[in-house]
């Protein structure tokens, strides 16, 4: 579409075109690159909320509960690029899941590059947990801010496709994937040109069990689920806290979609149902095989 | 360069700037000016126009002079300024008889540059981090300011249409930070408590005021048509830029700031905008480079121009404010401007 060939990629064309926007942008001048302006930060905050800051001492915090709590084990670690984009994507479970920051923070301290999560706008629209979830690696889920991420700026990027309705199961249905949404994550990784990083993890779903859901008080509260857990029966702080259920996460082999172009505005939809649906299918057996292989819930 | 320009909003900051910079440039042989108030900038040789604000004899202007360029800088992005009506009538239907104008039969414009904000973007927890120029906002539209800015897209764009020979610039501005302009967010940041919402701490774009001025001066000189974001570099939370000024916050409640503040804005003491409420949760981003790509340059990024603000104030603390001494006087400018007494450089033009 726009026809500079400069390093940067461009912008994937968008299917609500205003009218006046130019579709032809004028060439690039060859002049040498301006100096960097003068920019006197104070703070580490980058563009999309995350500080590096805030995130170590997150990982200093977390850690105990990461190696002691959960005693997260790792198989296949190395299938995680060290550099270069690629999508992170994994079941998800537990009413306040416990995946998301185990992934993260594995990643982030064994491979010591960040991660980014994307999740729903409904962090967003959080106080305080939000600004937390923000400073923590935390994006909001928008096909644009993933394009951004992935493609411009080569991160590590995890996205859970079942949404909110994985950790909005109920225990009598865990371990048992849901819909991959509308295969969103396979197209941005098409249009991004990076590998898809399936990851399965076993040890959320028992961590915090949903017993049943109050429709009625999550709509009160705008929020996707509102659930009862059996982390409630120990009391309004027990209510937060995991039980310490044994993770184990094993990544499998990454998909890579070598035949199609990047930066294309649209991909063939049944190409895209078929590729995440064989994703979720990947994970799901992983899922079985691992959980056959499971003696305890608390001991792996 | 173009030769003979209309700028809308002469008495405004932007109108009165860029024709500043207009009248410094000897190939623009015609500058006039149309406003509702008189100019508060001393100008050499641009011709006033006082008109209503609904800009009714508009036609006869255009008509009249042969303008072939329209700098429409009188657009009000800021609710607290005047009333919605005031500034229905100002933006929508300024707008609409400006381009009724211009696109009359025979009119000579061929440039229109259109000067609107990153409000019509909105501002929600939904929204991509950095809107680009192609993107519809996510946020249903609730400020008053937003929908006038809207409406107003919505004739350039109509007149886009129907006048494909004119090249036609809609550069959208982020929050815009500088000496010598007063904004709602800068006002918030000069309280002697930084108003703050509690539990947010937004990300923020701003764009310093001369880049401002260079952008719109930028799309006057080029032929550059399309929808253009103009903001700075980079994106600060909203506590980065209180500590950049030195200032302390004071939280204010995460729901409900509407009501919290409302007693404190009739007593006057704290005039919060009710488009900046959003902003203050959520806070926006707009992506900057397809005009960058089009050749514009920044001198400033974000911080750089809260740097240059909070460096601005400080010196504005020792030697006071600059105060504005010039007085527009009908007598004196038509004097210097059309008297045979004095001489000029341009004269054979006039």
């Amino acid at each position: 579409m726009a026809a500079d060939e400069g390093p940067e990629p461009a912008p994937p064309a968008r299917t609500q075109t205003a009218e006046i926007v130019p579709l032809r942008l004028p060439p690039v001048a060859d002049e040498p690159a301006p100096e960097p302006l003068p920019d006197p930060r104070t703070g580490d905050v980058d563009e999309w909320g995350r500080s590096e800051r805030v995130r170590s001492f997150v990982r200093q915090a977390y850690d105990p509960m990461y190696r002691r709590w959960f005693r997260a084990e790792w198989e296949g670690l190395d299938k995680i690029p060290t550099e270069g984009g690629a999508l992170l994507v994994a079941n998800h479970a537990g009413a306040i899941p416990s995946d998301a920051p185990t992934i993260m923070h594995g990643v982030e301290v064994e491979l010591d590059r960040p991660v980014y999560g994307l999740a729903d706008h409904f962090f967003k629209s959080m106080p305080v947990l939000g600004t937390l979830w923000s400073r923590t690696g935390g994006v909001v889920a928008h096909p644009d801010n993933a394009y951004r991420l992935l493609r411009e700026q080569q991160q590590l990027v995890l996205v859970f496709p079942e949404g909110s309705k994985g950790p909005g199961k109920t225990y009598n249905e865990r371990y048992r994937l849901r819909r991959f949404g509308r295969g969103g994550f396979v197209e941005i990784a098409m249009r991004a040109g990076v590998p898809i990083i399936p990851i399965a993890v076993v040890g959320a779903e028992e961590s915090m069990p949903i017993l049943f859901k109050v429709p009625s008080i999550a709509k009160a509260l705008g929020a996707p689920y509102f659930p009862v857990t059996a982390n409630m029966a120990l009391g309004p702080v027990g209510a937060f806290v995991h039980f310490p259920a044994k993770f184990k996460l094993r990544v499998l082999d990454p998909v890579t979609f070598d035949d199609v172009e990047p930066d294309q505005p649209r991909y063939s939809r049944s190409r895209i149902m078929d590729e995440s649906e064989a994703i979720r299918q990947q994970i799901q057996e992983a899922l079985f095989d691992m959980l056959r292989q499971r003696r305890s819930v608390w001991f792996g | 360069m173009p030769k003979r320009v209309l700028i809308t909003g002469l008495s405004t900051y932007w109108g009165g700037r860029v024709a500043q910079a207009l009248e410094a440039d000897p190939d623009v042989e015609v500058i006039i000016g149309l406003d509702t108030r008189e100019p508060k900038v001393k100008l050499e040789r641009t011709e006033y126009v006082r008109s209503d604000e609904n800009y009714s004899i508009l036609s006869r202007i255009v008509r009249a002079t042969g303008v072939d360029t329209i700098a429409h800088t009188f657009l009000v992005v800021d609710s607290t300024q005047m009333s919605s009506r005031a500034m229905h009538e100002i933006n929508v239907i300024g707008t609409m008889n400006l381009f009724a104008a211009a696109s009359a039969a025979g009119s000579t414009v061929r440039k229109v540059v259109v000067k609107s904000a990153a409000l019509v973007y909105g501002s929600s927890p939904k929204d991509p981090y950095w809107f680009r120029e192609t993107d519809r906002r996510v946020a249903p539209v609730r400020t008053k300011v937003e929908r006038s800015l809207l409406e107003v897209e919505s004739y350039v764009r109509d007149f886009a249409r129907d006048n494909p020979h004119v090249c036609l610039s809609l550069l959208r501005f982020s929050n815009v930070i500088g000496p010598d302009i007063s904004t709602p967010l800068m006002n918030a940041l000069q309280l002697p408590l930084v108003p703050k919402v509690a539990g947010f701490d937004p990300r923020f774009q701003l764009v310093h005021e001369d880049d401002v001025v260079a952008a719109l001066l930028f799309a006057l000189a080029h032929e550059v048509p399309g929808i253009y974001n103009v903001a700075g570099d980079g994106m600060l939370p909203w506590s980065e830029i209180m500590a950049i000024a030195g200032k302390r916050g004071i939280p204010m409640p995460p729901f409900g700031i509407g009501m919290a503040t409302d007693p404190l804005r009739r007593l006057g003491l704290v005039n919060l905008a009710p488009e900046l409420i959003d902003l203050l949760r959520y806070g926006r981003g707009i992506d900057n480079r397809a005009f960058k790509q089009a050749g514009f340059e920044y001198q400033y990024t974000t911080a750089g121009a809260v740097e240059a603000w909070v460096q601005s104030q400080r010196l504005a603390k020792t030697v006071g404010t600059k105060a504005f001494d010039y007085r527009y006087e009908e007598d004196v400018e038509k004097f210097f401007r059309h008297s045979p007494a004095v001489i000029r450089e341009h004269s054979d033009q006039a």
